[in-house]
């Protein structure tokens, strides 16, 4: 409610985020369409030419396109699995009186301040490590064969330190959420004979959804785009074994310099990507009400 | 209302929360333990935990081979840099979304927080052309602006919902009182929203800090931030345990101490709107 | 000088038609109030007139000049926000010079007039405060401090005094209609609730669904109510209506008896009832009464009146103070 001064203003003032945004997405994205009707490949400059579908044909025919799209799904949905669910039992658990909760939620609250590349490093050498890594001496001490978690078991992997990175964010803010539950509502339970598990479906559960939706959302806007993790661990191998849809046009692009397959797996990603978003803007549009 | 809870049931929760808390935070320990150790105390088995010759030699090879204060002061530059000027795009946008709501707002937010989801493979190619013909590959401004872009949805989203927050009717009662636009955000809005500003600058800054896909790609050397310093640490290198540990050590530090000390804010701020 | 004159002033939202056509004469220094029912567009036209909404149609005079579409700083109004709507991070001195800052009044006129305000609504030892250290009554009186040192044409509120406990806001009410007394400037006041109305008011504009019910001062309205909405309206308790047998003898459609006009009596009157619950306050008695036709009565007793739940009584209206009102509510 306001004036039609305002409104006009107020319109003025959000055309340059607007503009912004929208040539950030649709300039990269024509050129990238262009090219993806191209042959075109770094490696043989000047050869370029219309090609119609023939690229999409091999992306999508290709077995490497099918398996980076159910990892990339894998990723997604492992890391929302374990950081939701684990953040739901971190926070309960930080909500309780604790000695020392300042450092305890210090301690939490820093693999989120860590960068990728970093985090993914120290995983990959001095955990994962098959001869010199903890896990390995641990697997040592009691006897059992150390695993190649990289070789062995390269998405779960991958899916366990891009967890480790992101359940501090979701546990923050879960607790906040949580911390904002009204307490006379948990009494009043009490007092009608609620037990723990009976408060926590019915109150603590409904009133986290809210948190839970965002906390999905952020994440899946930089899972689905997970990089840094697989390039420092596993190239995205052994094979494709823990290649994403990223991962793939990158390799594609600037290892095999096939700039024309590479645009049109960016486009595949692009359409995937804004398959995901509807759906989840609509999940999100109806809670965030 | 303080509740009763009993000592048994404290220390339970005590003793279980801190063994959570160290086992999340041990990669982290471990890595700057590491980095001072020599090069055999760090893959002995068993491993060393704190009773090995302490050294700080791994610092100085880490410092020789790449120039660190260069990577950490285009780290600084690049993440300050991009949310400042994304704040400055964005404050005026939230304002109009927050107090001036159309049909469609809520549309325009959601599609803006949609353009992150766009994988950013799909423009990597143009991206890299687009930028090698204007000469802004490895430039800091280029790298900046790109960050920028990335996270001005998140920005605007974040104050958003802090502007929201404040009641519109301050904001009428300054226009009552005479000030113009310019004066309303800035003499009433932006000082009553500076929590919200300051959580917002926090952790687009972290954001922007460990941003590895753009760094690594559009950066080599001159702009290279502390991301593309670190990943040159992937190759077999990587298998000097105590180096590594000390280059990650040197990249997560500043961010890190950052985060500790703004905690706070930073959590207060965390919210997206998720806690009515 | 603060005359403001309303025609035909037209408000739509949309599809919905919020004020469907006013027209309203308000003259240099009446104390004016709004009132009606929640929803009934009196804050919608207080915002009309102070700017922070677009007319649909219609003109808005101040002073005689057309204003309809100028800004609201330019209108010279000064306004009292329900929340109060202080700056919450300046403090007093600087929530209360903040317009003349933005007018670019020179620094020693700020504080003299500052201080002259502050001086009048006794805020002169609060004025290095955050609003968040004081009280409901005392961020009242700096958001009406924040209108006085502008020195406008006239003032606003919109229900400024919603957010006090009762006691306050009979003291508040005191001070406010106090320094109408000494200001002697236009005054526009909205509220839901007709004893300030009546109190206060030197001319009530009462306001239903947009409409402007009845214009007039409060014991015009109390005793010459147009309809049946502003005789319901004004007057606490409400006024009871009769339909039926009763209203027919007087060749109405319904009657209305405001409680305080009743004469009771335990052994014989016009209407008989039953006492329901009797509220004994000392200086009065309220008995509510369910008459025996059904209907539900409430009756004011001056002073103690000794009858108790499911005693028998009887009403008589009192002579000439029966109001008639016909099958559309007009009175007769």
């Amino acid at each position: 409610m306001a004036t039609k001064h305002q409104k006009t203003l107020a319109r003025f003032m959000v055309a340059p985020s607007v503009l912004l945004l929208l040539g950030w997405m649709i300039v990269p994205l024509a050129i990238t369409l262009w090219f993806s009707f191209q042959s075109y490949n770094l490696l043989s400059p000047g050869m370029e030419r219309f090609i119609g579908l023939t690229n999409y044909k091999y992306f999508l025919s290709d077995p490497a396109f099918w398996q980076a799209m159910a990892n990339t799904l894998m990723i997604v949905g492992g890391v929302l699995a374990i950081t939701v669910i684990g953040g739901v039992v971190l926070a309960l658990l930080l909500d309780q009186p604790i000695r020392g909760q300042g450092i305890v939620r210090i301690l939490m609250i820093a693999p989120f301040f860590i960068m990728p590349t970093v985090s993914a490093l120290v995983w990959k050498n001095m955990f994962m490590n098959p001869v010199n890594g903890l896990f390995a001496w641990l697997a040592k001490a009691v006897g059992a064969q150390p695993i190649d978690f990289l070789a062995q078991y390269p998405l779960m992997s991958i899916i366990l330190i891009v967890a480790w990175q992101w359940l501090p964010f979701a546990t923050l803010i879960l607790l906040t959420a949580l911390q904002s539950l009204d307490s006379e509502q948990m009494e009043a339970a009490e007092m009608d004979g609620a037990g723990a598990w009976a408060k926590f479906t019915h109150l603590v559960l409904p009133h986290l959804s809210r948190a839970i939706t965002v906390v999905i959302l952020i994440e899946t806007i930089f899972l689905l785009s997970v990089f840094a993790e697989i390039l420092v661990t596993t190239n995205g191998g052994p094979g494709y074994a823990s290649t994403n849809l990223t991962y793939l046009v990158y390799s594609q692009a600037l290892l095999q310099y096939d700039v024309g397959g590479a645009s049109a797996g960016g486009i595949v990603a692009v359409i995937l990507a804004n398959i995901v978003a509807i759906f989840l803007m609509r999940m999100i549009g109806k809670t965030l009400e | 209302m303080a509740r009763r809870v009993s000592n048994r049931r404290r220390w339970f929760f005590t003793i279980l929360a801190w063994g959570v808390a160290l086992a999340i935070f041990f990669p982290i320990l471990w890595t700057i333990l590491t980095s001072f150790k020599s090069e055999a105390d760090a893959i002995a088995s068993p491993p060393k935990f704190l009773f090995f010759d302490w050294t700080t030699e791994n610092y100085a090879e880490v410092q020789e081979r790449s120039p660190y204060l260069r990577h950490f002061l285009n780290s600084v530059i690049i993440s300050v840099g991009s949310t400042l000027l994304g704040l400055l795009i964005a404050i005026p946008s939230a304002w109009s979304m927050a107090f001036q709501p159309g049909k469609r707002t809520k549309d325009l937010l959601m599609w803006m927080l949609s353009t992150k989801m766009m994988p950013a493979a799909g423009v990597l190619i143009p991206m890299y052309l687009l930028f090698r013909s204007w000469g802004l590959l490895d430039t800091r401004l280029g790298i900046t602006v790109v960050l920028m872009l990335i996270n001005l949805p998140i920005i605007i989203w974040m104050l958003y919902t802090y502007f929201r927050e404040i009641p519109s009717e301050i904001l009428e009662a300054a226009r009552m009182d005479g000030a113009s636009l310019k004066n309303e955000i800035v003499h009433v809005l932006t000082p009553m929203a500076v929590p919200g500003i300051a959580s917002t600058l926090l952790l687009n800054v972290i954001l922007a800090w460990n941003e590895a896909f753009w760094t690594l790609n559009l950066t080599t050397s001159k702009a290279a931030p502390l991301t593309t310093f670190i990943a040159s640490y992937s190759s077999p290198e990587g298998l000097f345990y105590a180096k590594l540990s000390a280059a990650s050590t040197m990249a997560i530090a500043p961010i890190l101490i950052l985060g500790w000390f703004s905690q706070k804010q930073l959590v207060r701020g965390l919210t997206f709107g998720a806690v009515k | 000088m603060g005359s403001i004159t309303l025609k035909q002033v037209r408000k739509a939202f949309g599809e919905v038609e919020v004020i469907p056509g006013v027209d309203l004469d308000i003259n240099d220094g009446e104390f004016v109030v709004f009132v009606g029912p929640s929803g009934c567009g009196k804050s919608t036209l207080l915002r009309l007139i102070a700017g922070l909404e677009d007319v649909s149609s219609g003109t808005i005079l101040i002073d005689g000049q057309d204003m309809t579409e100028a800004a609201p700083v330019k209108r010279k109004l000064a306004m009292v926000f329900q929340s109060y709507a202080l700056y919450p991070h300046m403090s007093v001195r600087k929530n209360i010079a903040f317009p003349l800052k933005m007018a670019g009044m020179p620094a020693d006129e700020q504080a003299r007039r500052v201080g002259h305000a502050a001086g009048i609504l006794n805020l002169t030892d609060y004025l290095d405060r955050k609003p968040g250290q004081l009280s409901g009554g005392q961020r009242q009186r700096v958001a009406i401090g924040r209108a006085i040192v502008r020195e406008p044409v006239a003032f606003l509120f919109d229900e400024p005094l919603s957010n006090l406990d009762a006691a306050l806001r009979v003291n508040m009410r005191v001070e406010i209609s106090e320094l109408h007394k000494k200001l002697a400037t236009t005054m526009i006041y909205v509220t839901h609730d007709q004893v300030e109305a009546m109190t206060m008011a030197d001319k009530i504009v009462v306001l239903r669904a947009g409409r402007v019910e009845q214009v007039g001062s409060p014991l015009d309205l109390y005793r010459r109510p147009a309809n049946r909405f502003v005789a319901g309206f004004i007057g606490s308790p409400n006024m009871n209506f009769l339909e039926g047998e009763a209203a027919a003898k007087l060749n109405a459609h319904a009657i209305g008896v405001r409680p305080e006009h009743f004469q009771l009596s335990t052994t014989d009157g016009m209407l008989a009832g039953t006492v329901g619950v009797a509220e004994h306050l000392g200086s009065d008695t309220f008995l509510h009464v369910t008459l025996d036709g059904g209907t539900h009565v409430v009756a004011r007793a001056s002073g103690e009146f000794p009858v108790d739940h499911g005693d028998r009584i009887w009403l008589t209206p009192a002579e000439g103070r029966i109001y008639r009102f016909d099958q559309q509510g007009l009175a007769l």
